[in-house]
């Protein structure tokens, strides 16, 4: 599953300055393949300044970034990585399936191959009966499954998500929690995931990345508690939500919520009064 | 008459320049005004037509407007009639409906040339519009080059234009007329589109971005169908400065077939009650497009959640 066995991403020595602020500096940061990592820091911290460097959304000001072994302009216009934003960002006019071709579409596919491929990923999302419906008749958290859909058409390594589940209520949310380790299994794409909330990104993750902001940096890298999945998991609905639930009730999970917690803090303790 | 029908023609137009918000009262503004509880009226059925459910609703807001313009019928007829007007101030309802029927034919036939007229412009300038906005919109140079030219379009009267293009083509060719409303119509369409185009989410952008999308894809996939709202609301804010345009232009010569000239040329005779029964089905044809135009905007729309107006 793991390809050639490059690291989905690698960053080294990664600087980004929006005039006098310095919303990254010295971020080295390496993704394994199939690997799941979670950016987490208060607000500013940078964590969505590194996610669009490596998904070249931004040019870094200093530091090397390659994605997929190649560098993060080659790897964005071969479309290697899927990205799901805060928003679900649908297009309106278009129907639910149309939405999900969109990237298979400007990258010249088929009609019939993207008809299929956008069946087969509705199907993983759970949203098959509404492949012909408006994005306006869904609800947020469907919005935002089409979203993760739609990010997967290319078959990508690598997904990047900031904040995906940011607007959801805490139910769906854990829901799509439980269904994004279940994608993530099946297709074995690496993910960099971007969020505000501890347990989130502990039950998500390989390894928890802690950033502290001014100047955006990596304080710490806690090891998560990612459920994992046999291969004989390997199809549609076996990671259900209870097996997400069994780890949020384990000491482990408790733990890793508190060295992140603490990370955090000791984060915010370095950025105070004195800068 | 003529600086009065000039004028409608000056505000519906800045109307449509001012602002996609403004809303279809101020395009119909010059039509409109003669008879705004008709106005209402219409307004209140299309409503009724493409809003399901919202039947009762639609059709008091039908009701009402239309009582009260029976009410300023009768109220008009006693005026006249018990008041003694001089048919030349005001001619009796019952006076103008009597010509109406007498005139019938000649009404249908000019209020067709008229409406073939304003019809033909529309089309015109809508396409003309659209183009020249994703024209603009796609390459700076262009953009820099047309916007102020039709903004510009914008403080072009209509009455220095038409004899005008009269001189410029014959006054025995519907042309003039055409062109006339044409260029009326490209200024509203123009700048509501090109405003449509400019309303790309941010969201959008960055994914369009992200899926390394070409110039072309981005206009094809995002901001064209993004801007369709706002091209029709273009087209809505046209539709009724079409007709006015089409017959302000029949006061400056050429072709004397349709409702523009017969008006005149009634009122010169002193046929107060036959110019009020062209000025009728002028309200009419006015009436028809305003509406025939909000339709076509709440069809293309209706899938969408919230438009741009
Ligand atoms: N395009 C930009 N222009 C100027 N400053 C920016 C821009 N994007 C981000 N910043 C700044 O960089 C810092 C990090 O921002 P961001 O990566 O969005 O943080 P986070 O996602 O962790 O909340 C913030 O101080 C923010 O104001
Ligand atoms: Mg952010």
């Amino acid at each position: 599953m793991t390809g050639t066995g490059t690291a989905a991403v690698e960053l080294q020595g990664v600087d980004k300055a929006f005039g006098s602020v310095r919303a990254l500096a010295g971020v080295d940061l390496t993704i394994d393949a199939g690997e799941f990592v979670s950016l987490i820091g208060p607000s500013g911290c940078g964590k969505s300044t590194l996610l669009r460097v490596v998904a070249d959304l931004e040019e870094p000001t200093a530091g090397s970034v390659a994605v997929a072994g190649t560098s993060a302009r080659q790897a964005r216009l071969d479309q290697r990585y899927g990205i799901a934003f805060q928003q679900a960002g649908l297009l309106d006019w278009r129907t639910v399936a149309e939405n999900v071709e969109l990237p298979l579409q400007v990258h010249g596919v088929g009609k019939a191959e993207r008809r299929r491929r956008a069946a087969e990923l509705l199907e993983l999302v759970g949203l098959t009966e509404f492949a012909g419906s408006r994005p306006a008749e869904l609800s947020g958290g469907m919005q935002q499954r089409v979203a993760i859909a739609r990010a997967l058409a290319p078959s990508p390594r690598l997904l990047l998500m900031d904040e995906p589940f940011g607007a959801l209520d805490e139910m769906t949310r854990e829901r799509m929690q439980a269904e994004l380790l279940r994608i993530a299994g099946e297709t074995g794409a690496a993910v960099l995931f971007v969020t505000h909330s501890i347990p989130e990104a502990v039950v998500l993750s390989d390894r928890v990345v802690v950033m502290s902001p001014r100047p955006g940096r990596i304080t710490e890298i806690i090891a998560g508690r990612r459920p994992p999945v046999a291969a004989d998991d390997l199809v549609p609905d076996s990671l259900d939500p209870e097996a997400v639930e069994d780890v949020r009730e384990t000491g482990a999970f408790f733990e890793a919520v508190t060295a992140v917690r603490e990370a955090l803090r000791k984060g915010a303790a370095t950025d105070g009064p004195a800068g | 008459m003529s600086a009065d029908g000039s004028r409608a023609v000056g505000s519906g137009g800045a109307g449509g320049t001012g602002g996609v918000g403004s809303g279809g009262v101020g395009g119909s503004g010059g039509v409109g005004a003669v008879d705004a509880a008709g106005g209402v009226g219409g307004a209140g059925g299309v409503g009724a037509v493409v809003g399901r459910g919202r039947r009762f609703r639609g059709a008091s807001v039908v009701v009402a407007p239309v009582l009260f313009g029976i009410a300023v019928l009768v109220l008009w007829q006693l005026v006249v009639t018990v008041g003694g007007l001089p048919a030349f101030l005001l001619p009796a309802p019952t006076a103008i409906a009597e010509q109406i029927g007498a005139q019938l034919p000649v009404i249908l036939q000019t209020t067709a040339v008229t409406g073939g007229n304003a019809l033909v412009g529309l089309v015109l300038g809508f396409v003309l519009g659209v183009l020249l906005a994703i024209l603009a919109a796609g390459v700076r140079v262009v953009s820099d080059l047309i916007t102020p030219v039709v903004l510009a379009a914008s403080a072009i009267p209509i009455v220095a234009l038409a004899p005008v293009f009269t001189t410029m083509f014959g006054s025995t060719t519907e042309i003039p007329r055409r062109l006339v409303v044409t260029v009326v119509v490209v200024v509203p369409v123009f700048v509501s589109t090109a405003r449509g185009l400019r309303q790309v989410r941010p969201v959008h952008d960055e994914l369009m971005v992200a899926l390394a999308a070409t110039r072309r894809q981005y206009t094809r996939f995002v901001r064209l169908p993004g801007a369709i709202p706002y091209v029709m609301t273009g087209l809505r804010l046209a539709a009724p400065a079409a007709v006015i345009a089409a017959i302000v232009a029949e006061y400056f010569g050429g072709l004397q077939n349709g409702l523009g000239s017969r008006i005149s040329s009634a009122a010169a005779n002193t046929a107060y009650a036959r110019a009020w029964a062209f000025v009728a089905a002028s309200i009419v044809l006015g009436l028809l497009f305003f509406l025939a135009g909000l339709l076509a905007e709440r069809l293309v729309t209706r899938n969408r959640p919230g438009g741009a107006s």
